[in-house]
């Protein structure tokens, strides 16, 4: 039996600054909790495929898996913790940019 | 130190322009990602998991101080404000911006330096001893041998497509300090009746199947190197595999079709090339080594270099494990460490490199080296400017008296910042160094080398460290397997592994378990980690290890 489909958000990075992007209804946000969580297959690949197509704007996209039990989508791996915020040795990344916000 | 050539400059300028131009395009969208990533690969530009990452060689770890000045310049222009000094002698800036880098790689080549072959299966910047043309126990400089060998695979048409990346070290000491037998070729320059020429060993690696490289010839004349080295490198391009990334590398292909065969084929085809080699080389490299003449050293009374060690505590700490002994009387080899208590590794930011900078220009015959340990060195300074050297290194943070001891930790970027990363490396480099610091038992350990990578690709050389450490993705957690016994020197071996990994949280008492087994078993405190490591082997540390594992046992 296929493994039952996970919540999703597609995400890249920005091709000119190389941020960590998430793919929102609209366009793209720096920020996971404005990311559009996808709960459908057929619907995730469809997004991703036009995530890809973006090439004057976004690079390597793909999709992760999140938690949405909360307000806001979680990344469930740490991985994704990371991207999601920046590196732990310097509030640097997304961290400092949500900061200045 | 060399200087470019016409040529050089020229070649720099024309690569430069046309890199401008490929990111033009790029962000213009006539090239595809697929078709830019191995042109910005070729200049040294990564995307790492935050951000773009800029590769930027040093070659053999050498440096002047205006070169070290416009590093910190780029990095306050274009980064962050600081820059991360690698196990390849290379610095990494975190933090660029596509449009930016085509300006940093023109900044870069307005003292000399690019980022060329820094990434791409091509030869990468071939690194030597960071004590190269100081210590006591050289043969002879390596550095003039490691820009010939820069110069000759820069661009080389016949190796830009390799099956894989390929590293070469070069060491002109018996003490190997340049990792030689880790190395796609490693060579170590022997004498043989009065005359100099190489060892040369090949199949050195580490990553997910570690070996030590293998002696193909035990003594190589000195006019014979390049030839040999086309022909190694070139039997590797027809007879290293392509069909499988993680079995492309040059130690696969010694092992898989063994020392003799590989060899005989190296034979064969130097056979063939050593005439196309007409001798311009060595015109060359008499060039090159002309350019490497040693400076003017002084003369100068060492009292304030003895008096501070008797009245300062601080400066005989910091003496007692900074300084290496210079091939000349009166001088010191100084090792700044990058690696204060709870700071990253191999990490400096502009102020401190240009301090180091202005240092080595007043008091170091305006030389800097990178070490593969992530360090830098004033290979040349007069103990009697020890003194002054110690205090502005002090009160930039840069003082840290710790070269060589447990806290002296190699750490690759992790996944704090490499895409390829399965876990962390930088924390638990900080928090170990802290924690010792804290123990104040450093000193007491004495010799110790721990290091970190933070994937299976072992760029924090981990399968060398006394201690290493390798951080793991175990279904979603981060995962720390430990290795033991591990050595980089002319005595390479492989470490072992310990056992079951541990957690984030579990590795660092992990580790102090480990270093208080060591205190309660050497002989005395001059035995070496590594020394009782070797003389016990691995039972007595793994039961200190896995305490649990023991008392169920029982």
């Amino acid at each position: 039996m296929p493994k039952p489909f996970t919540p999703k958000v597609v995400t890249a990075n920005a091709l000119l600054e190389g941020d960590v992007i998430y793919q929102t209804a609209t366009g793209w946000s720096r920020s996971l909790a404005e990311a559009e969580v996808l709960t459908d297959e057929a619907d995730a690949d469809l997004r991703l495929i036009e995530a890809v197509q973006q090439v004057d704007m976004v690079v390597g996209a793909y999709l992760a898996d999140v938690d949405t039990s909360g307000d806001t989508p979680i990344p469930t791996h740490f991985r994704e913790d990371f991207r999601a915020k920046g590196p732990s040795n310097y509030a640097h990344g997304q961290q400092e940019a949500l900061s200045n916000v | 130190m060399y200087n470019y050539t016409d040529f050089d400059t020229a070649f720099i300028k024309e690569r430069n322009a046309q890199f401008r131009a490929q990111v033009e395009r790029r962000i213009d969208g006539s090239l595809t990602e697929d078709e830019f990533k191995p042109l910005r690969l070729m200049n040294g530009l990564y995307l790492q998991l935050h951000a773009y990452m800029l590769r930027v060689a040093i070659p053999y770890g050498t440096l002047n101080s205006r070169q070290m000045h416009k590093l910190a310049d780029i990095a306050d222009r274009w980064d962050k404000g600081y820059g991360h000094f690698t196990t390849r002698q290379n610095i990494q800036y975190n933090w660029p911006q596509l449009r930016d880098v085509p300006d940093m790689l023109d900044a870069l080549a307005e003292v000399q330096m690019h980022a060329i072959q820094t990434s791409g299966n091509t030869i990468r910047n071939v690194t030597a001893d960071h004590f190269a043309g100081a210590a006591a126990d050289e043969l002879a400089d390596p550095r003039p041998i490691a820009e010939l060998i820069r110069q000759w695979s820069t661009d080389h048409p016949e190796f830009q497509f390799l099956p894989r990346k390929f590293k070469v070290a070069v060491t002109g000491s018996p003490n190997d300090r340049a990792v030689t037998k880790a190395h796609d070729i490693g060579l170590r320059m022997v004498e043989r009746d009065g005359e100099i020429g190489f060892e040369v060993i090949v199949g050195g690696g580490l990553g997910r199947t570690p070996m030590i490289g293998k002696v193909i010839r035990d003594f190589l004349p000195r006019e014979d190197l390049l030839p040999y080295l086309e022909a190694i490198v070139s039997v590797y391009n027809l007879l290293g595999r392509r069909d499988n990334k993680y079995k492309a590398r040059i130690k696969i292909t010694v092992h898989e079709n063994g020392l003799d065969d590989f060899k005989a084929r190296v034979e064969e085809r130097y056979a063939l090339i050593r005439p196309q080699f007409t001798g311009v080389d060595q015109q060359l490299l008499a060039g090159i080594e002309a350019d490497f003449a040693a400076p003017a050293f002084k003369t100068a009374p060492e009292t304030a270099y003895h008096d501070a060690r008797q009245h300062y505590r601080a400066f005989r700490a910091w003496s007692d494990t900074n300084l290496t002994e210079h091939r000349v009387p009166g001088y010191a080899i100084v090792t700044i460490s990058l690696k204060a208590h709870g700071a990253t590794p191999g990490d400096a930011t502009s102020a401190q490199m240009r301090l180091m900078a202005d240092l080595a220009k007043r008091y170091g015959h305006d030389e800097l080296r990178i070490s593969h340990e992530q360090n830098v060195i004033l290979p040349h300074v007069h103990k009697s400017d020890l003194p002054s050297v110690y205090s502005a290194l002090k009160a930039a943070g840069l003082g840290t008296a710790n070269v060589g001891l447990i806290s002296d930790i190699i750490a690759c970027p992790g996944m704090d910042y490499c895409a390829l990363a399965t876990a962390r490396s930088i924390p638990i480099a900080q928090e170990i160094a802290t924690r010792f610091d804290e123990l104040k038992l450093e000193h007491d350990v004495g010799p110790l080398k721990i290091k970190i990578s933070g994937c299976i690709n072992a760029c924090g050389h981990h399968h060398v460290g006394h201690i290493g450490i390798l951080g793991l993705d175990r279904a979603g957690v981060e995962n720390y397997q430990i290795t033991l016994g591990g050595d980089g020197t002319e005595d390479a071996s492989i470490g072992e592994r310990a056992g079951p990994g541990f957690s984030a949280e579990e590795i660092i008492p992990a580790i102090e378990r480990l270093v208080m087994a060591y205190l309660d078993l050497r002989l005395e405190p001059g035995e070496t980690f590594l020394q009782t490591y070797r003389r016990l082997g691995l039972a007595p540390f793994k039961a200190a290890l896995y305490p649990e594992a023991q008392a169920n046992a029982a």
